[in-house]
C-alpha cells in the first residue's frame, strides 16, 4: 500500500532530478550565449507549444496525485466514509488532552481524528519514531478539525504541534503516544 | 591610489556626490539601506541556523522567535521593498521620459520604510513580541505569552512601512498619470488603464490596422501591475495592524476584548489573501517585469512574444488574487471547493505566467547571441535559475495530498520560499543595481570584478545548496518554525549552515565591494541633500 514514506521518496525522486536537468540546462545555455554563433529563428509554434506543456504540466501532477495518493479521497469526499473509530483529542493552553494515553488503534482501521483548539491555532501532527511524518492538519480555534487516516504499519507514533503557537508552542510533544496495533 | 585614499573616496576617486541628481540620490538611498537590511537578515538567518545546529548561550527559545518573527519581514520590507521602491521609482520616470511626480514622497517613502523596520525589529529584539508574519489569530492578542506595549511598537513599526508603502503606490500611479508642466497634455486615466492592463483586450482582440498602440512600455505595465497588488497588500495589512492595536490600546488601558468575536478561520482567509498578494503577486510580476527589462537593455533587441508577455503580466496579476487557499489546505474547515479551485488549479497557472516569463527572457537573450557574461547578465541568469528551481517546487506543494505532509516543513521553506527569495528574487535584484551603478553613479569604477564574481559564485552555490539541504531535512519531516534539542537533523543542519555561511561571505564581499567602489565619504554624500536644483533624472552633460 502507498503510505507517505512512498510519497516523499517518490518527490525526492522526481524533484531531484528535475533541480539537476534545470542547473545543467541553465550552465549550458550560459555557455551557449557567450559563444560564438549566431541565434537561428524561433517559430512562434514553440511558444504554443511551450503553454500547452506548461499547462499539462501544472493539472496532471494533481489529477496524478488525486488518483494514486490514497488520502486524497478522505479529503475530497469525506461524508462518503464511515471512520471504524473516532479519537476526540481537545488543544487547550499549548497542551494536547487525549481520551486516553496511550491512544490504541488497529491497523487497516479508518481513525478519525477530531480536534478542537479552545484558544489558539495549532498544528495536529503523526509522526514516526525516525522522526519522518505520517500525517498532519491545522488545529483552527472555533471550527471542526477533522482528518480521516488508516494506517499501513504498526508501530509506536509520536504527536506533535505542526504549527507555531507562540514560544510555549514548541515543546507541544507526546512521545510515543499512539499505538498502532496489527 | 593608497587602500586608505580608495576607502575613503572610492575606486580612483571617481564617485562624486555633489554631482548627483535629488533622483539619484533618492534611489542610491532606497538601495543602499535595502543592502544594508539584507545583511541584517542574513546575520539572522545564520543565527537562526546555528540555534537549529545546536542551542546558542546566551539565547533562549523567546529570542529565537522573535528572530524568526523579525527576520522575514527585515528581508522583505527592509530590503527586497527598499531596493525595489529605490529602483522603480527611478525607472518609470527615467522609461517615461518624464520626471517623477514627487521626489519629496519618494524621500518620505525612504524615511518611513527604513525607520519602519527598525522599528518592528528593535521591538521584536527588546520586547520579544513573536507572534510570526502569519499572525494566526488570536495570536498576535495573546498577552500571556507577550507584552502589549512591544506589541504595540511592533505594529507602529509594520503601520509606518504601509504608509511609506503607500505613498510609493500614489507615486508610482501618479508618475505615470500625470502631464509635466509645459509638455502636450495626456489622458491620464487611459495611460493608467493601459499600464495596468485593462486595457488589454485592445491588443490582443483587435486586427492588425485598428489594434491601439500601449501607451506605456512593458516594463512600466509590470512595474504599475505589481504596484496594483502592494497597494491591495497595504491596505489589508494596515486594517489588520488596526484590529490588533485595537486588542493592544485595550488590554493596555485594562481591558480584555473577546478574542473570539473574530472568527479565527475567516481571518485567516483574509490575512492570507492579502499577504500572498506578496509571495504570488508583487513578486513574481516584478520579477518577470525586471528579467524583460534586463534582457532588453543587456542585448538592445525587443523582447521576444512582448504582446503575450503583457497579457501574462496581466494574467498573473489576476491570479494573484485568486490562489491564497494554497496555504489553506491542510485547514480542514477550509471549504474543499477552495482548496481545489484556488489552492490546486488557479495556483497551478502560476506556473504557466512564470514559466512563460523564464521562457521569453531566454529566448530574448537567445536572439542576441554571443552575448558578453557582464555582471547584470550572470546574476540575471541566477536569478532565473532560482525561479526554475522554485515555482515548481511551490506547485508541488499546493497539491492536496503533497501538501498533507508537506506542509509547514523545511520543504516550504527551502526549496521553495528561500530559493525563490535569497536565488531568483534577490539575484535578479542584485542583476539590476549591477547594471543601475554607474548610471546611478555618473560612472562609478567597480573596484573588482574579482570580488563580483566571488560574489555571484557564492551566492549561487550557498543560495541552492542551503534550500537542498532544508528540502532534504524537510522530507525526513524536519518542522519549520520550531527547535529541535536533541540533534536530529543536525546533519542537514550543519550542510544548510556552510552553505549560508557562503552567501554570508557573498554579502560581504559585495558589500567590501560597494564601499571601496563609493568610498566612505561618497556612501555619506549620498544622504546629503542633493546640491543640484532639478527635477531632472540625470545631472546635465558637461
Amino acid at each position: 500500500m502507498v503510505d507517505s514514506t512512498i510519497v516523499l521518496n517518490g518527490q525526492t525522486i522526481a524533484y531531484t532530478i528535475y533541480a539537476i536537468v534545470v542547473l545543467i540546462f541553465m550552465a549550458w545555455f550560459a555557455v551557449k550565449i557567450t559563444s560564438s554563433g549566431k541565434a537561428g529563428v524561433l517559430s512562434n509554434k514553440l511558444f504554443a507549444v511551450l503553454v500547452i506543456l506548461l499547462t499539462i504540466m501544472g493539472v496532471s501532477l494533481h489529477i496524478a496525485t488525486s488518483n494514486t495518493i490514497p488520502w486524497v479521497k478522505y479529503d475530497l469526499h469525506k461524508s462518503a466514509h464511515t471512520p471504524d473509530k473516532t479519537v476526540s483529542i481537545t488543544v487547550k493552553d499549548h497542551e494536547f488532552i487525549l481520551p486516553e494515553n496511550p491512544l490504541v488503534i488497529n491497523l487497516e482501521e479508518l481513525v478519525l481524528f477530531d480536534v478542537k483548539s479552545e484558544d489558539l491555532t495549532y498544528g495536529f501532527g503523526i509522526f514516526r519514531a525516525d522522526n519522518t511524518m505520517v500525517c498532519q492538519m491545522q488545529v483552527v480555534p472555533g471550527h471542526k478539525n477533522e482528518l480521516l487516516w488508516k494506517f499501513e504499519k504498526p508501530g509506536k507514533y509520536t504527536i506533535r504541534s505542526t504549527e507555531y503557537s507562540g514560544p510555549k508552542g514548541h515543546q507541544m510533544i507526546l512521545k510515543d503516544v499512539l499505538i498502532v496495533k496489527e | 591610489m593608497s587602500f586608505k585614499d580608495t576607502f575613503l573616496n572610492g575606486e580612483q576617486g571617481a564617485f562624486k556626490p555633489d554631482g548627483l541628481t535629488p533622483m539619484q540620490k533618492l534611489a542610491l538611498r532606497f538601495v543602499v539601506v535595502g543592502v544594508l537590511y539584507y545583511g541584517l537578515a542574513s546575520i539572522e538567518g545564520m543565527i537562526m541556523r546555528a540555534y537549529e545546529i545546536t542551542p546558542i548561550p546566551g539565547f533562549d527559545a523567546e529570542h529565537f522567535f522573535a528572530i524568526l518573527t523579525a527576520h522575514p519581514l527585515v528581508g522583505i520590507f527592509g530590503s527586497s521593498y527598499s531596493i525595489v521602491f529605490g529602483a522603480f521609482l527611478f525607472l518609470v520616470p527615467f522609461l517615461m521620459n518624464k520626471p517623477l511626480w514627487s521626489i519629496k514622497m519618494g524621500n518620505w517613502s525612504f524615511v518611513l520604510v527604513a525607520v519602519g523596520t527598525i522599528t518592528f525589529w528593535g521591538s521584536a529584539f527588546v520586547s520579544h513580541y513573536a507572534p510570526l508574519y502569519t499572525l494566526y489569530w488570536p495570536l498576535p492578542a495573546d498577552f500571556s505569552q507577550f507584552s502589549d506595549i512591544g506589541g504595540a511598537v511592533f505594529i507602529l513599526g509594520i503601520a509606518l512601512v504601509m504608509v511609506g508603502t503607500i505613498l510609493f503606490v500614489i507615486n508610482i500611479f501618479k508618475t505615470i498619470a500625470y502631464t509635466p508642466e509645459g509638455a502636450e497634455k495626456v489622458n491620464g486615466r487611459a495611460m493608467l488603464a493601459s499600464a495596468t492592463g485593462f486595457s488589454w483586450k485592445e491588443s490582443i482582440f483587435r486586427s492588425k490596422k485598428k489594434r491601439r498602440e500601449h501607451l506605456v512600455s512593458l516594463p512600466v505595465a509590470a512595474i504599475a501591475r505589481g504596484t496594483v497588488d502592494t497597494a491591495l497588500n497595504a491596505l489589508i495589512i494596515t486594517f489588520t495592524g488596526v484590529l490588533i492595536l485595537v486588542y493592544m490600546v485595550a488590554h493596555i488601558m485594562g481591558f480584555d476584548l473577546k478574542d473570539t468575536a473574530i472568527d479565527a478561520l475567516l481571518y485567516k482567509n483574509w490575512f492570507w489573501w492579502g499577504l500572498d498578494l506578496i509571495a504570488d503577486g508583487l513578486v513574481l510580476i516584478f520579477v518577470a517585469g525586471t528579467w524583460y527589462l534586463l534582457a532588453t537593455l543587456i542585448t538592445g533587441k525587443d523582447l521576444y512574444m512582448a504582446k503575450w508577455a503583457r497579457l501574462a503580466l496581466w494574467v498573473e496579476m489576476v491570479v494573484s488574487w485568486t490562489v491564497w487557499s494554497h496555504h489553506l489546505l491542510a485547514d480542514q474547515a477550509q471549504p474543499v471547493i477552495l482548496k481545489v479551485v484556488s489552492g490546486e488549479f488557479v495556483t497551478a497557472f502560476e506556473l504557466i505566467t512564470q514559466g512563460l516569463a523564464f521562457f521569453i527572457t531566454l529566448i530574448t537573450l537567445w536572439s542576441a547571441r554571443p552575448l558578453k557574461m557582464t555582471n547584470p547578465l550572470k546574476f540575471l541568469l541566477g536569478g532565473l535559475t532560482g525561479f526554475g528551481l522554485a515555482v515548481p517546487a511551490g506547485i508541488i506543494q499546493a497539491d492536496l495530498g503533497l501538501n498533507r505532509i508537506l506542509h509547514n516543513t523545511q520543504w516550504i521553506i527551502g526549496p521553495h520560499v528561500h530559493v525563490a527569495i535569497l536565488v531568483g528574487l534577490t539575484m535578479t535584484l542584485f542583476s539590476a543595481v549591477y547594471y543601475l551603478l554607474p548610471i546611478l553613479t555618473n560612472g562609478a569604477k567597480l573596484y573588482s570584478q574579482k570580488l563580483a564574481d566571488f560574489h555571484f559564485w557564492a551566492h549561487i552555490i550557498g543560495g541552492v545548496g542551503m534550500g537542498a539541504f532544508m528540502g532534504m531535512a524537510g522530507m525526513k519531516g524536519m518542522l519549520r518554525r520550531t527547535i529541535y534539542y536533541e540533534g536530529e537533523y543536525n546533519i542537514y543542519m550543519i550542510l544548510a549552515g556552510l552553505s549560508g555561511a557562503l552567501i554570508l561571505l557573498a554579502f560581504l564581499a559585495f558589500l567590501y565591494n560597494v564601499i571601496m567602489t563609493l568610498g566612505v565619504n561618497g556612501l555619506i554624500g549620498i544622504f546629503m541633500p542633493s546640491k543640484l536644483k532639478t527635477k531632472d533624472l540625470l545631472p546635465p552633460e558637461e
